[in-house]
């Protein structure tokens, strides 16, 4: 290849108008269902309305204030936290395990590879409602099976279990789509990398965890963003289905109180407020993930 | 010419179709019944269409209770409101402060000229929805009290005699002894908490719920459900549930499911409860009236409601609130209240209603079923027994739900859960009241 071809690559324009008609779409799109909506919800944040809007009364900060003083919202914080990491490392571990044993298969990897497609296709929502159905306290398969073991699952009063039951219905579903994703990485590394290692005498694990699990890095950087923005934000019909936040607000995450104080206790100027913390909090969390996480990436 | 007249008349009947349906006033009234329920008040509507020709009734269905309301309040911004919001009793305190939002319903029928006469409700229902003056801000639509619901086969099979003595809660902890001895893994199971063991039993023992008369004085009201009554009785709850006497199912009337299968011996749940374990029930039961305390605060004082009342949104033509009124005035006679009564469970809202299912013989073929009325109406409702008018407090009941399961799993005492459950309450009050001002 000629030293100055790649050079080239990258296309340049005459003037502006054709470029900023090229763009155009993409921000119009953004304008419309992102910045309006998240400039309202600022601009919300600063008021207190009544629910029909009939009034709003200006507070400043005091909605923050309200929030950061309030012992429940910070706790919220710590569920959030524990709650992404579990769903992230839940849905991604077995996802990777699946993945590297299909892709040893060599007969039937293609019926394999479905069937673990399937899962993704179910909505959170009805995710909830089959975990829930199999843990119900009264009626549920596993949990009757647990009462033959001798252990007393109750989701409705402990709060281990609520978590544990929620974090599991979310990451089930995501087990699927990051499966397809670690599935196509391994196929692209180079075999003959591996069989060069494998001449050298390393045994299957060792080449996975020095020469696999490397390559596969950068798709693992984009899955831990990618699932960790799901926790935060896609869970929400899970909780909703399973607990609805409880038992006393164990499993109640950022975004479900959102919607509760919202929705339920019709108290949109919280809701804003907490809409915007939330914006800000998972800013910074991808920010941090870029800046620290992404340098440890090779590409 | 065959053609041609058939022609004529297709055209014509094509022409005339939209005309004959715009000259009817359509007035719309969203719900939040599904199932039987639902089945009924297509029924009601239906049947009242069919009474009249100037006003159309659509009915439509908006979710649950909470749905229903967020799907009206929405609506409202929006500027596309229906004429009637079904709004569910914990509702009241937000739609009695949205001035401008609604047209209270003696205006509606004072307006309207329909036959509206506000003394005919039954006082501890229609209380709910008056101001402090005694006007009629929403039409009680469906209303209920809790009541004990009892399983004779169940008793029998744990060696209790089934008509032992189950007014006070006393003589329903020893039965509660005898049941667990007598080998039932479910002696009591409750559907709707916060309602009936903190809100109902407040009432009943005419101790306050909240300060200012429950919330109807005024919007700067504090909650008082860590008094001593409360806080005694969620304590003997709280050693039932670790003995295993009392099962807790959910939040809901999850423990329906397990009363119906006939897995439990006693149930508090709302009267309305009867249409489901009437239907499902494959063992003898009765209806008891709801227990108390023997010489805790004044009980027997009166139960108070659960439901809904419809609201009617300010915003329509004169002319459609006519409909409204004409409607609302068809909903409250004694013929569409009994039905409804003995249909659902629900309370008769009117003194007549109930006077009608008596006179028909309705409670002598259905042994029990008068109980909830008698519970109510059997005195006159005070300053504490007159309901609650809290805001946000879809919100607050949830709060109540998270520090009851607290005691209930043994996390907290009574007076612990109760402290915290008036202390996080009380924030979500100041944040209405402010945002009411």
């Amino acid at each position: 290849m000629l030293p100055g071809s790649w050079m080239e690559k990258r296309v340049t324009f005459k003037g502006w108008l054709l470029p900023l008609l090229l763009i155009a779409p993409q921000v119009v799109i953004s304008a419309i269902f992102f910045f309006y909506p998240a400039g309202q919800a600022v601009w919300q944040s600063l008021f207190i309305p009544d629910p029909f809007g009939l009034s709003a009364r200006f507070v400043g900060l005091g909605n923050f204030e309200f929030l950061l003083s309030d012992k429940f919202y910070r706790a919220s914080f710590v569920t959030t936290a524990v709650f992404s990491i579990l769903v992230t490392l839940c849905s991604m571990i077995p996802a990777l395990f699946l993945a590297v044993i299909a892709d040893r298969l060599i007969k039937g990897s293609g019926v394999y590879r479905t069937l673990l497609i399937w899962p993704y296709a179910v909505a959170p929502a009805v995710a909830g409602v089959l975990w829930l159905f199999m843990f119900n306290t009264r009626v549920g398969v596993v949990s009757w099976y647990l009462g033959q073991l001798g252990y007393d699952w109750n989701h409705v009063l402990n709060g281990g279990e609520a978590m544990g039951l929620v974090v599991v219905a979310s990451a089930w579903g995501r087990i699927s789509y990051n499966f397809l994703f670690f599935f196509a990485a391994l196929q692209a590394v180079p075999r003959s990398v591996i069989e060069a290692a494998a001449i050298d005498g390393a045994h299957f694990w060792r080449r996975f965890f020095t020469i696999v699990l490397p390559l596969l890095s950068p798709t693992t950087f984009f899955l831990l963003v990618v699932n960790i923005v799901y926790a935060f934000f896609e869970t929400f019909g899970v909780i909703h289905t399973i607990t609805a936040g409880g038992p006393q607000q164990s499993t109640t995450i950022l975004v479900y109180k959102v919607f509760s104080d919202g929705f339920v206790g019709q108290d949109l100027g919280s809701s804003s407020a907490q809409s915007v913390i939330l914006l800000v909090v998972v800013g910074l969390l991808t920010v941090i993930q870029f800046k620290f996480i992404e340098k440890r990436v090779h590409y | 010419m065959k053609k041609l007249l058939i022609g004529a008349l297709a055209a014509s009947a094509t022409f005339l179709t939209p005309l004959a349906a715009t000259a009817q006033t359509e007035v719309q009234f969203w719900h939040a019944f599904t199932g039987r329920l639902g089945e009924l008040v297509k029924a009601q509507v239906d049947d009242f269409n069919a009474s009249q020709d100037e006003y159309t009734v659509v009915q439509s269905h908006k979710g649950n209770y909470s749905e229903t309301l967020n799907a009206g309040i929405a609506a409202f911004r929006a500027g596309e409101q229906p004429h009637i919001l079904m709004v569910f009793e914990v509702g009241t305190a937000t739609m009695m402060a949205a001035e401008g939002a609604i047209k209270p319903v003696y205006e509606v029928m004072a307006e309207s000229g329909a036959q509206f006469d506000p003394d005919a409700y039954i006082g501890a229902v229609k209380g709910y929805y008056t101001t402090t003056d005694g006007e009629m801000l929403s039409l009680p639509f469906n209303s209920s009290t809790p009541v004990l619901w009892v399983n004779r086969n169940a008793f029998e099979a744990a060696g209790v005699d089934p008509d032992t003595d189950l007014s006070t809660w006393q003589k329903v902890g020893e039965t509660l002894d005898a049941l667990k001895a007598g080998g039932e893994d479910c002696p009591l199971v409750t559907a709707w908490q916060s309602w009936i063991h903190l809100e109902n039993l407040s009432a009943y023992h005419d101790v306050p719920f909240a300060s200012k008369d429950n919330g109807f004085a005024g919007l700067d009201t504090e909650l008082m459900l860590n008094g001593d009554v409360q806080v005694a009785h969620l304590t003997a709850m709280g050693d039932w549930a670790k003995d295993g006497k009392f099962i807790y199912t959910g939040r809901r009337n999850e423990g329906g499911a397990n009363f119906r299968a006939g897995e439990c011996a006693l149930f508090t749940e709302s009267s309305a409860g009867y249409a489901g374990i009437k239907a499902e029930a494959e063992f003898d039961f009765d209806v008891r009236p709801l227990p108390y305390w023997e010489g805790a605060g004044n009980a027997p004082q009166n139960t108070i409601i659960g439901g809904a009342s419809l609201w009617v949104m300010e915003g329509h033509e004169a002319e459609d609130y006519k409909g409204v009124g004409e409607f609302l005035s068809y909903l409250s006679s004694s013929e569409v209240q009994a039905a409804w009564h003995q249909n659902t469970g629900y309370l008769p809202i009117t003194v007549a209603a109930g006077e009608a299912t008596r006179a028909s013989g309705f409670y002598d073929e259905n042994p029990g079923t008068d109980v909830a009325v008698k519970q109510m109406t059997a005195n006159e409702p005070t300053a504490n027994s007159k309901g609650l008018r809290l805001g946000s407090f879809d919100q607050i009941r949830g709060i109540i739900d998270e520090e009851l399961e607290a005691i209930w799993s043994g996390d907290k005492s009574a007076q612990e859960a109760m402290d915290s459950a008036k202390e996080r309450g009380d924030a979500l009050l100041r944040r209405f009241e402010s945002a009411n001002r």
